[in-house]
């Protein structure tokens, strides 16, 4: 496809003629070990404007900003304020340079006032004798004026726990204009505001615009794109796509420019037969309002079901809320037509689950303790000799039979997880569940972080274990796992399950994409 | 997989017990009575006590806790120890015109109490989400609160022989205090390494998060660990009266704080989900060889107090080397 880039010499929304680049990124290479996150990739934001970033999960939207803020350093690549050649080391000299960015996870401190949030690190101080401390009423007045900047009125001395995310977000950005930036980046700010939040928040960046800010939007929403974008950079797999102007674009053309990818089949292949359904969840709706609401589906057995979104779909919220780690507020779960009521994850797992979670470090793996406790923990209570002591021997034959079944890399069971790989320490949480032997499994995000070896190897389980006739409900952002793994897809958005793809002709990006961004 | 002898990492891992070996030898060459079969008989039974105590708290440290509590409800368990035990003919005697109680009972009724107040601690811990530091505390205030009241801050004493003789008549040479601790370090080795209750310990110390979705009853388990280390503080306090002959409410006041230093000289982790059995009987073994050494050194009774910070310092910033050096 001809990736035409914008001219210099554009004309903004205003039809005001705009000249240069305020900010050109030319080159931008980035890795990480055993990945190539960026490569080669160009930005340039006219004065005036906002420019959106668009891209699908992992398609290095974020890396690019971190590496333009200075918090992650470019392997390649150049930046150019101005027309002139520039080095950011830093967050601190970005902002020095008039770069601001605006986190997607913001980062408060929520007990203190707006306005100690405001200037954080950059207190006002004045003389008190000997002593410099803090002007409190300079810091005060200085909050008020900015926040009128961006036409807010709080009273500075607010705790920011008492403020809304919307609310909170307007504070980073006061924040933002009060460093006279002259290049703010947006990443994702609407994910977590109301209707009317991102109105304020349209309403100060189309004053910013008028100003000559030129500003970077990151966001998945296609309607807010249309609305608010002047420019569109859209990013596949770390590479440079194209840039074009946002009227020229619909979104089906956006679409098909973010998903365009050769799909190359490293998938195992596969005969499953699914059976009758095994689980069926009824309306499950969350404790919380922004959070998954009415989600219906089946699961057969014998069936790998994925379930496709953007991050942050509530996908991961939904799964644990089924095995009984978060609450609801209504819904039901039926296995085998019988309704369970999971609660905590003990009486799931009892009733026939197994989860195998996303974060592994966080609430996968007992870091600190040996593989053969690692793969036990989930089979103490049937492996019982005489009243309460353990029967050892079946424990250790069964651990050391699941290292040989998955292929575990380690020199012995003693050894502590921690010191494993992390494909391998996915395969020993693998078979902590598979010793457990559960009817359904969800699988969350099953092969992230893993060398491609080992992603193999646990396709092949998955498979093997549908074979069996056991149900697997798999969460996956990478669109190639998620169309080659699963036999059927539910995709979810904000929270609702938007679609259902059952046929394998339908299976492709681009619908996952449209369901995937049905806001 | 053969490991290559590495003299660093033997060091790290064994210089706590290195440094308690070359001091005993150091002081029995310097003072010959330090080996004496009196000295050997004090020290003895002036760890098995605290080995209990260790042991109780172990459990504790072992999931990323503490328990201040142990101290006074050591306390707590001598005082009742006491009153059951006391002397038919004793003046003084706290229960006037009572017979003493038989031996085993009494022992049972102190660490059945205790064990009640561990209870509470757990539950505010477990289901109220009371961080241990502070639902411990409150215990401690509570407990030393019932037990002035209790006993009206009478001193106790004038048991019966039956009970001091625990401390001074021995089987196969070793006073049967000890035996009791050594029983004791004996079932907590079988619960800790040979039950669902200690694997589980040991998996939420590791990541409580990753406990929970493995399906490990983690709420259930936590009540357990401080029902059972305040059941084992009870029998502190019952084997302390043994031992002096009598109680009062002071009693095992700061004792919580040695057991915990003890633990982690030994190398029970307090980040949680390390530590051993073997861990608190050499932190225990350690405190108390070095406290006797220093003594017969002839160092400043004041002084020793540094000595025993220093410990705690040196032990501590080599234990936790083993597991920083290997992320």
């Amino acid at each position: 496809m001809g990736a035409k880039k914008e001219t210099t010499g554009g004309i903004n929304r205003k039809g005001v003629a705009v000249s240069e680049y305020l900010l050109e990124l030319k080159g931008v290479c980035k890795s990480f070990p055993g990945v190539k996150a960026l490569d080669g990739v160009n930005l340039s934001l006219r004065p005036g404007s906002v420019h959106a970033l668009m891209g699908e999960n992992g398609a290095g939207k974020s890396t690019l900003m971190k590496c333009l803020f200075g918090i992650y350093k470019m392997d390649e690549g150049e930046i150019y304020l101005n027309g002139e050649k520039t080095i950011i080391n830093n967050p601190d000299e970005a902002m020095a340079k008039g770069v601001a960015m605006v986190h997607q996870e913001l980062q408060p401190v929520l007990p203190r006032s707006v306005a100690e949030n405001m200037f954080l690190g950059r207190f006002p101080t004045k003389n008190f004798g000997p002593l410099k401390v803090i002007d409190h009423k300079t810091m005060n007045a200085e909050t008020v004026r900015w926040l009128k900047e961006v036409g807010m009125d709080f009273d500075p001395k607010t705790p920011l726990a008492n403020l809304s995310i919307g609310q909170m977000q307007t504070i980073e950005i006061a924040k933002a204009v009060s460093h006279e930036a002259k290049v703010i980046i947006f990443d994702e700010p609407t994910s977590s505001l109301s209707d009317k939040e991102v109105e304020v928040l349209f309403r100060i960046m189309n004053e910013l615009r008028d100003k000559g800010v030129a500003m970077v939007y990151i966001s998945h929403k296609m309607d807010e794109i249309k609305r608010i974008a002047d420019d569109i950079t859209i990013m596949r797999d770390g590479t440079y796509v194209g840039t074009w102007a946002a009227k020229d674009m619909t979104t089906e053309d956006i679409i098909a420019k973010m998903v365009g990818r050769e799909l190359t089949n490293i998938y195992p292949a596969r005969q499953n037969t699914p059976g009758e359904v095994v689980l069926e969840c009824k309306n499950i709706t969350s404790i919380h309002d922004h959070s998954f609401q009415d989600c219906s589906f089946t699961v057969r057995k014998g069936e790998i079901v994925g379930f496709g979104g953007l991050v942050g779909a509530q996908r991961t919220e939904l799964m644990e809320a089924i095995f009984g780690m978060r609450n609801i507020k209504s819904g039901q779960i039926f296995i085998d037509g019988k309704e369970v009521k999971s609660g905590t994850p003990r009486r799931a797992m009892n009733a026939g689950m197994g989860l195998i979670t996303e974060d592994r470090r966080g609430n996968g793996i007992l870091g600190c303790l040996s593989i053969k406790d690692n793969v036990g923990v989930s089979i103490y209570n049937e492996n019982l000799k005489t009243g309460i002591v353990l029967d050892h021997p079946t424990i250790n034959q069964i651990v050391d039979d699941s290292i040989k079944k998955l292929s575990i890399k380690t020199p012995s069971m003693k050894e502590q997880i921690g010191n494993l790989s992390g494909g391998n320490q996915q395969k020993v949480i693998i078979a902590r569940w598979l010793a457990n032997n559960p009817e359904i499994l969800f699988m969350d995000e099953p092969t992230r972080g893993i060398d491609v070896g080992a992603k193999h190897e646990i396709y092949e389980i998955m498979v093997d274990l549908a074979k069996q006739g056991k149900a697997i409900v798999m969460i996956s952002s990478e669109m190639a796992e998620l169309l080659g793994m699963s036999d059927r897809v539910y995709v979810m958005c904000n929270g609702h399950i938007r679609g259902e793809i059952t046929d394998s002709e339908d299976m492709t990006q681009e619908k996952v994409m449209s369901y995937a961004t049905m806001f | 997989m053969a490991k290559k002898f590495n003299l660093k990492d033997f060091f790290i891992n064994y210089g706590v017990i290195l440094v308690m070996v070359l001091l005993v030898i150091y002081t029995s060459i310097m003072s010959k009575n330090f080996l004496s079969v009196a000295n050997l008989n004090n020290i003895m039974l002036n760890i098995s006590a605290r080995l209990v105590i260790a042991l109780g708290i172990a459990g504790c440290v072992i999931t990323a806790g503490c328990d201040l509590s142990a101290g006074r409800m050591i306390g707590l368990g001598g005082c009742i120890a006491g009153v059951l035990l006391q002397r038919e003919d004793y003046a003084s005697r706290f229960f006037q015109g009572g017979k003493p109680m038989n031996i085993l009972l009494a022992l049972i009724i102190v660490m059945v109490i205790t064990a009640c107040f561990g209870t509470v601690t757990g539950f505010f811990i477990a289901f109220l989400n009371v961080p241990p530091f502070i639902s411990t505390l409150a215990m401690m205030e509570i407990v030393y609160g019932i037990n002035l009241l209790f006993t009206n801050a009478t001193p106790l004493g004038g048991y019966v022989s039956t009970y001091t003789e625990l401390a001074t008549k021995k089987i196969l040479m070793i006073p049967q205090l000890v035996w009791i601790s050594i029983i004791i370090a004996v079932i907590s080795w079988f619960i800790f390494n040979m039950t669902r209750h200690g694997k589980y310990m040991y998996a939420i110390g590791a990541n409580p998060q990753a406990a929970e979705v493995a399906g490990v009853p983690v709420k259930l388990t936590m009540v357990m660990i401080y029902a059972k280390a305040a059941a084992f503080y009870g029998l502190a306090g019952f084997m302390f009266g043994a031992k002096s002959g009598g109680a009062s409410v002071n009693l095992g006041l700061g004792y919580e704080m040695e057991a915990i230093a003890a633990c982690t000289i030994g190398g029970v982790s307090v980040t949680g989900g390390r530590g051993k059995v073997s861990s608190a009987v050499i932190g225990v073994c350690v405190f108390e060889l070095l406290k006797a050494a220093l003594q017969f050194l002839g160092v400043n009774a004041n002084a020793q107090w540094i000595a025993l910070g220093v410990i705690i310092y040196i032990a501590i910033s080599l234990d936790i080397r083993k597991y920083v050096a290997r992320k």
